[in-house]
């Protein structure tokens, strides 16, 4: 076992037990906090990757902005603890063979594609990180419409929200 | 001795690791002495003095009493996240000292080539905004998890106050950015090599915009982002007794305490980095002289010490104060030594300028009052982020304008 693998099952394992923890939480809070957990670990797998500013910016907009919005909402509705109704109680029943059957199908086709077949990282030699230059030129020349295109799309998101904001007045 | 062999850069990084985390827990401790005692000087008082000579070992007996306290939990508090918030505070606060170079790129120590960085990252600059990005949750989540209205009030306060202003605080940095075309802090440091005029604060060239308007955003957002004064709202204890941390005792509340000594030490460091220059000496590298101004410095300040310890000091006082003298003599003979001079160079400037810049911190604490929140908030978004903006936008023009006019 080298150390990149300890480090990769160490952060998948956390990354897990997070979504496990955002599922079977029953207060809101202690979900929100376990989704930021799942981010952070991600960020650290994004890492090993070599992929650094995805890390770096996975962490500032998911972790650090969407999810400080979502605690924020919890906190200021002051949201109480999860109620367990008839419809969520049958879910225990629906959902255990549900689950088993769609990790089956996942197992079955990951087994068969090309994913996996190249180990993830470690022993092929060392990850060359992608620089930020590179990513940069790549989104301004060659995926610029893209991405200019997205800008307007979050800016019209922004607009509508003012808009629905100030319909009082 | 095999395992060492097989890792040596996981078995430096952790030497390096203890070393920096020993030296920034007695920094911040002593940060609080600093601030005392200047503040106390602004407003003609003594400041601590009686425990040490000068007050010298009052973090110390600080350190004991919140050791000591009873470690109250408010009944119907969320035990867990209570626990947890000042440990995220003050964890995340320190973490990013990680990223920041105290000097060069390349140095030897004992035989060895090795960096006084931890973690010298590619994209460090943006690795220390994810880090203090999360740094919003330790306060958010102490104010709920305390269970009390005051502690959710100024959490509220001051999520929202950090929020805002992190946003103009990134946005003062990206006119750096653009004129160093870098987001490692070492390549910044070296695009500012020469002399002070080479500095980012106020270098201006072909392609190059003094950020002088940056640095002054750049301050405001980091003073609001801290929750220092005038900025300090979150605490204002005329209207919410102590904000986040009304519920905290013992040491949690000391975590939350080293944690905004913390972020203070951070700011400084990367306003040193990203405007002055980060361990780059202020002189051109012809003044060969300038070499020896560390150890000049610190053995006038022996000097100086060692005439207080003979005049001014009593008893026990007297021997607190002669130890110290006799370290900083130390410390200024050692640094003239032909081996240790270049070592010593980088670090010297690096913490002379953050020194000043904590200095500035206390200073501001000192004479400005409180913002009102309403005028906090409209002077974060209506004013600070439009001249941000503007920066961008200047700096940018300067880069492009050259190439458009090669180009006709």
């Amino acid at each position: 076992m080298n150390l990149p693998l300890i480090l990769f099952f160490v952060f998948a394992l956390i990354a897990v037990v997070g979504a496990l923890l955002l599922i079977l939480a029953r207060e809101p809070i202690h979900s929100a906090l376990a989704l930021i957990l799942v981010m952070v670990a991600l960020a650290a797998l994004y890492l090993m990757l070599g992929a650094e500013f995805i890390a770096a910016v996975q962490i500032i907009v998911y972790a650090g902005a969407i999810m400080v919005l979502f605690v924020f909402v919890i906190m200021l509705l002051n949201a109480g603890v999860e109620e367990r109704t008839d419809w969520s109680k049958m879910a225990k029943f629906a959902g255990l063979p549900l689950g088993i059957f769609f990790l089956l199908e996942l197992a079955h086709w990951l087994a068969r594609s090309a994913v996996g077949a190249t180990p993830a990282s470690g022993s092929s030699g060392p990850i060359t990180a992608v620089s930020t230059r590179e990513l940069c030129v790549q989104l301004f020349r060659t995926y610029l419409f893209p991405y200019e295109a997205t800008s307007i799309l979050i800016l019209i998101a922004i607009l509508g929200a003012m808009v629905l904001a100030r319909r009082e007045e | 001795m095999e395992f060492i062999a097989q890792h040596p850069v996981l078995v430096v990084s952790l030497v390096k690791i203890v070393v920096l985390l020993f030296l920034v827990l007695t920094t911040l401790a002593y940060l609080s002495w600093f601030e005392r005692k200047v503040v106390a000087h602004i407003q003609s008082r003594w400041g601590p003095y009686y425990v040490g000579a000068h007050g010298l070992l009052q973090p110390l007996a600080d350190g004991m009493k919140f050791l000591f306290k009873e470690d109250l939990t408010p009944p119907g508090a969320d035990r867990l996240i209570f626990v947890l918030a000042p440990m995220l505070a003050l964890t995340l606060a320190i973490t990013t000292l990680a990223l920041i170079p105290f000097g060069p790129a390349t140095i030897t120590i004992l035989g060895h080539p090795t960096q006084l960085v931890i973690a010298n990252v590619d994209i460090g600059l943006l690795f220390l905004f994810a880090i203090t990005s999360i740094g919003v949750y330790g306060v958010a989540l102490a104010g709920w998890s305390s269970n009390s209205k005051y502690p959710l009030l100024g959490s509220l306060r001051s999520s929202a106050q950090m929020i805002s202003y992190e946003v103009s605080l990134t946005l003062s940095v990206v006119g750096v950015l653009l004129v160093s075309g870098s987001l490692n802090f070492n390549e910044i440091i070296g695009r500012q090599s020469g002399a002070f005029w080479h500095w980012n604060i106020i270098h201006a060239g072909r392609g190059i915009f003094p950020q002088i308007i940056g640095f002054l955003c750049y301050i405001t957002a980091a003073i609001a982002e801290t929750n220092r004064v005038p900025f300090d709202l979150p605490e204002g204890e005329t209207e919410l007794v102590a904000g986040f941390h009304t519920e905290y005792s013992s040491f949690k509340f000391a975590m939350f305490f080293m944690a905004e000594y913390g972020n203070m030490i951070t700011v400084s460091c990367l306003a040193t980095i990203l405007f002055f220059g980060g361990w780059l000496s202020p002189f051109p590298e012809s003044w060969k002289w300038t070499q020896y101004l560390p150890a000049a410095g610190l053995l006038l300040l022996g000097i100086y010490l060692g005439y207080d310890t003979a005049m001014q000091m009593r008893g026990i006082a007297r021997i607190q104060l002669a130890v110290v003298t006799l370290l900083v003599l130390g410390l200024g003979f050692l640094c003239l030594l032909p081996s240790l001079e270049p070592i010593i160079q980088g670090p010297f400037w690096f913490l002379t300028k953050v020194a000043l810049f904590l200095f500035f911190y206390v200073w501001t604490r000192g004479t400005l009052p409180r913002f009102r929140y309403d005028q906090l908030m409209s002077f974060g978004w209506k004013l600070l982020l439009p001249v941000a903006l503007l920066n961008l936008v200047i700096t940018s023009l300067w880069i492009v304008y050259p190439m458009l006019v090669r180009h006709g």
